[in-house]
């Protein structure tokens, strides 16, 4: 991950957000990932997000564990605090980054092997936690920085470039996190940025966690024949079941999306996202559903994409451990010391 | 036939069946001869299991002071009829062995240069005792009974804690005063009362208290100011997250029932390492506490946070390995382990504290100097330290005492600064650079990163790059030398004869060992070393003595290849002494042993 900073052209012509900022304010150093790797369009998805949330970049948290994937918060937010923790171990620094500071944005990456292989289990328990954060799997059922492995995601007969089958089962990071408890699960494609941009958006807005798994082709070792996480495979073989658009509660634009099958569902903020569905019997507030759907979608061989679920009832992790709305670290240490007095006083009951 | 006879200087050894209640009677006594003003020194002896197994526990009782473990014991109470074979042999010649006469004695029980105090106590509970569970309970408080009236110490005392041990359920103290009065009752009119041996009332523990270490580590991170635990249950490191969850319930609460700290049980110990860093990343003063097979696996971060220089305090309640080990017993095994944990070069600050009251500063002390040079911190405690109770002089804070959070830019000086914030530089050419928190202000982000960095906190492959920051960590490593606690002396040969050299509990045998040695002529200098990287003074101690010996409690001498290793010692002048079968080290041991070692021409 060399640092190559992005020359600074300023165009007069951008469009600026809420805060005065344009889309460059969002950018990051340049990208040393592979020419077409999906993790890339990805990165493009998220500063595209944050940019029209209007988003202050510092007061990003951009986590991530090891892996090309974990690599990306480089190349986007260069003004925001970046951790590029260790492999598979995003989760429990973001737990321990949340607990001192709730006011933050978490936007984390992780990679299929990060979170589904060595990190399964701290995945598995920063959701039964709902820690606030934004998790984006950038998935592509291999190891890329280590030259193309199988992760735990790769799907059964899926071939590696040197065409060994894998034959174990693969794990569903959405599957997975619907049955820990997320309040938010997606899916989606790196290729799709029309379904990625809304879906990030209102993931960083939702107050709990929010996990989207993108299926992201590495296409130096898992884009060929035979893989199931190539960018052939999954254009081919995707199942949308809603198109959404996700309405920031500042973003008083009424949309016109409200016709046909649409359904509204308002976050904890007022802002509000638009479900076109395109699956009539689909409801996302319905978590046996979502994992019904993934698993009929599974066994026909495709790939579900959309807001499989959300919780409208937002719940986190500082709900459950009674903290104050004010971050801990915010706190003066003076302010958290007992005193004087008060060891005077336990000494006496130890006497 | 023989009888000790001693006033205030005598070991009491209770043998019990873990699970059965003891506990709270045997301290109960404990209690007792602290409230009459001796000096105790209790230590528990238990098993790694909830109930069924054999479980000991001695209190030293001793008016001149030493409370370290003396071995052996002159009046023991045995309960338990799988070890009382093994009881019976251990009681001192001349020593009182108290038992439940119930049922009649094995003749291979039977010794005939001790004192038998049969009182049976199966039989009492049973005809005066009805609910079952309660009756078991009380059958220790019977022995307690029968004590009071072999010491002549008058049951009021007794009284008095039990009132003090239920506050709340008056209830059960008729229960308890009845089970006192019977073995008390008993025990008079069937044996001569006092026994030889004798506890009278004395002035020696005013105004002190009685603290378990792992207690104080944890009410210390309270005064710390710290604010965010990730940990996970690990004998016997789990006392300090009770401890110091127990006084945020009292201290951190406000009116409106927020908390104002978060612990976070973690779904394994490579989690809690990751929750720490996270959060004194963010700001938070954050800490675990572990025991080795913890440190193993939290290594990883532990790396991760000396490279990428975040704070991180960590308490090592040491136990016997290696593996799960002895994992109820006591050692000081994890020195090396802890000085270099990780992979790549790593070293790291350690503390060790030697009693209740330095368990209380150096657990303040660990978070200043952890946020100060922006490393992990180990506090090196023990299963000795951190599990028993000790005598000890008050806790004190100083209320004009300033925590010290390091170099940290805040909002104001970095919407003020010139030139650029970058994350490693060396600005004040002591190897410490300085960090912000994240979200403070735009131009304080920069991206921490356990990859190769320069100083600008940029990725790099560049050797020479990479190798001026490994440099500068050393430089801060060394600095930081100079805010680490000092070493301690006590010099009795001024000639430099015989050096000896410990840390933390050993310290306690050691004294009382170094004193019996002066009455026999034999003059030693003591060294209790509290913190590492070394300092001058650790040095001076070693080159100055004819002869050095090193104290450990492990197998392969630690402490001395630490010493070995840091200060470029000839391995050849340093003596080294072993204690390490996982019960605390006796003073007798080391009176013995290094009576061995210590070579005439030293002296
Ligand atoms: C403890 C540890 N073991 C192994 C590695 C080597 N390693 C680096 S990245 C990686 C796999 C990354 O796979 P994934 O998370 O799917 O990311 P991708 O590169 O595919 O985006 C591995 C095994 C490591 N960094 N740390
Ligand atoms: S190896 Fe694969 S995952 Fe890594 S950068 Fe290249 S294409 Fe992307
Ligand atoms: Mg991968």
């Amino acid at each position: 991950m060399s640092y190559i900073p992005k020359p600074k052209v300023s165009h007069p012509g951008l469009a600026k957000n809420k805060l005065g900022l344009t889309i460059r304010d969002y950018e990051g150093g340049l990208s040393t990932l592979c020419a077409g790797c999906g993790h890339d369009s990805i990165t493009a998805a998220i500063i595209k997000s944050c940019f029209e949330l209007s988003i202050e970049p510092h007061r990003v948290g951009k986590m991530s564990g090891i892996g090309c994937s974990s690599k990306t918060p480089g190349y986007f937010l260069s003004s925001a605090h970046g951790f590029n923790s260790v492999h598979g171990r995003m989760p429990s620094v973001t737990t321990g980054a949340n607990a001192a500071n709730r006011n933050l944005t978490y936007l984390a990456v992780s990679g299929d092997g990060d979170t589904a292989s060595i990190g399964i289990g701290q995945f598995a328990h920063v959701i039964r936690r709902k820690l606030n954060m934004l998790y984006i799997v950038e998935n592509n059922g291999c190891y890329g920085l280590t030259k193309g492995q199988f992760s735990a995601t790769a799907d059964v007969g899926s071939k590696s470039k040197r065409g060994v089958a894998n034959e174990m089962d693969p794990i569903d990071p959405a599957a997975f996190a619907l049955q820990m408890g997320a309040g938010f699960v997606a899916r989606s494609f790196s290729g799709d940025k029309d379904q990625l941009v809304p879906l990030i958006k209102a993931g960083l807005n939702y107050n709990g966690f929010a996990l989207i798994d993108v299926i992201s082709p590495c296409v130096t070792f898992n884009n060929h024949e035979g893989s199931t996480k190539s960018y052939a495979h999954v254009r081919s073989h995707e199942a949308e079941v809603n198109v959404v658009d996700f309405i920031p509660a500042r973003n008083e634009i009424a949309v016109d999306y409200a016709k046909g099958d649409a359904t509204q569902v308002t976050l904890h903020d007022g802002s509000t996202m638009m479900l076109r569905k395109l699956d009539q019997n689909y409801d996302p507030e319905n978590r046996l559903e979502a994992l019904k759907q993934i698993q009929t979608h599974q066994m026909k061989n495709e790939v579900i994409t959309g807001l499989l679920f959300l919780d409208p009832k937002e719940s986190e992790m500082h709900d459950m451990i009674s903290t104050p709305k004010k971050s801990l670290r915010e706190f003066e240490l003076a302010e958290l010391c007992p005193g004087k007095e008060a060891l005077e006083a336990l000494n006496k009951s130890w006497g | 036939m023989k009888q000790i006879e001693a006033t205030n200087e005598f070991v009491i050894r209770f043998a019990n069946i873990n699970g059965t209640g003891s506990a709270s009677a045997n301290g109960m006594l404990a209690k007792s001869f602290f409230k009459l003003g001796l000096p105790i020194g209790p230590k528990n002896i238990f098993p790694s299991n909830i109930q069924g197994l054999p479980t000991w526990y001695e209190v030293r009782v001793s008016e001149a002071g030493y409370t370290g473990r003396r071995g052996g014991s002159d009046v023991t109470v045995a309960m338990n009829p799988q070890t009382f074979k093994q009881d019976v042999e251990h009681l001192h010649p001349g020593g009182y062995l108290v038992y439940d006469s119930t049922k009649r004695l094995n003749e291979d029980h039977k010794r005939n240069d001790i004192n038998y105090i049969g009182v049976p106590i199966s039989e009492m509970a049973r005809d005066h005792f009805l609910n079952a569970k309660s009756r078991e309970m009380l059958k220790n408080v019977i022995y307690v009974g029968a004590l009071a009236a072999l010491f002549d110490i008058e049951l009021e005392v007794f009284y008095g804690l039990v009132r003090e041990q239920f506050p709340t359920k008056p209830k059960l103290h008729d229960g308890n005063f009845k089970a006192l009065d019977l073995g008390y009752n008993y025990t008079k009119e069937h044996y001569p009362c006092p026994c030889g041996i004798k506890v009278s009332k004395r002035e020696l523990v005013t105004s002190k208290i009685i603290l378990n270490g792992n207690e104080a580590l944890g009410l210390g991170a309270v005064y710390a100011g710290a604010t965010v635990v990730g940990w996970y249950p690990l004998t016997p490191s789990t006392s300090v997250i009770e401890s110091f969850s127990k006084y945020c319930n009292k201290f951190r609460k406000s009116k409106d029932g927020a908390q104002h700290y978060a612990i976070i049980q973690a779904e394994d110990e490579i989690a809690a390492a990751g929750m720490v860093v996270g959060a004194s990343w963010n700001g938070a003063r954050a800490f675990t506490a572990t025991s080795g097979p913890g440190i193993s696996l939290m290594s990883e971060f532990i790396g991760y946070a000396y490279y990428a220089e975040i704070p991180m305090v960590l308490f090592n309640i040491q136990r016997c390995g290696p593996s799960t080990g002895m994992p109820t017993r006591t050692q000081q095994s994890d020195l090396l382990l802890c000085a270099y944990a990780s992979h790549g070069d790593t070293k790291h600050i350690m503390l060790f504290p030697s009693s209740v009251k330095e368990c209380f500063e150096f657990s303040v002390r660990a978070f200043d100097l952890a946020d100060r040079y922006q490393t992990p911190v180990f506090v090196m405690s023990d299963l000795e330290l951190g599990m028993n109770d000790y005598v000890s002089a008050p806790l004190q804070w100083d209320e004009s005492y300033q925590h010290d959070r390091g170099k940290v830019l805040n909002h104001e000086t970095l919407d003020s600064m010139k030139d650029k914030f970058y994350r490693y530089l060396d600005i004040d050419d002591d190897g410490v650079p300085y960090r912000t928190y994240p979200g403070i202000h735009p131009s304080g982000a920069y991206f921490t990163r356990g990859s190769g960095h320069d100083k600008f906190g940029r990725y790099t492959e560049d050797g020479g790059l990479y190798q001026e920051n490994m440099e500068r960590i050393s430089k801060k490593f060394h600095t930081a030398i100079n805010h680490l606690p000092k070493p301690r002396k006590i010099i009795r040969d001024d000639s430099f004869g015989v050096g000896i050299v410990s840390i933390g509990t050993t310290s306690e045998p050691l004294h009382e060992a170094a004193e019996i040695l002066k009455t026999r002529g034999v003059q030693v200098n003591e060294m209790l070393i509290v913190s590492f990287p070394f300092g001058d003074e650790v040095r001076e101690f070693c080159e100055n003595h004819q002869q050095v010996i090193v104290i450990d409690q492990n197998r392969d001498a630690q402490l001395k290849t630490l010493l070995v290793n840091e200060l470029g010692l000839n391995p050849e002048s340093l003596d080294s002494i072993c204690s390490y079968d996982g019960n605390p080290v006796m003073a007798s041991f080391l009176v013995e042993s290094l009576s061995k070692k210590i070579k005439e021409n030293a002296l």
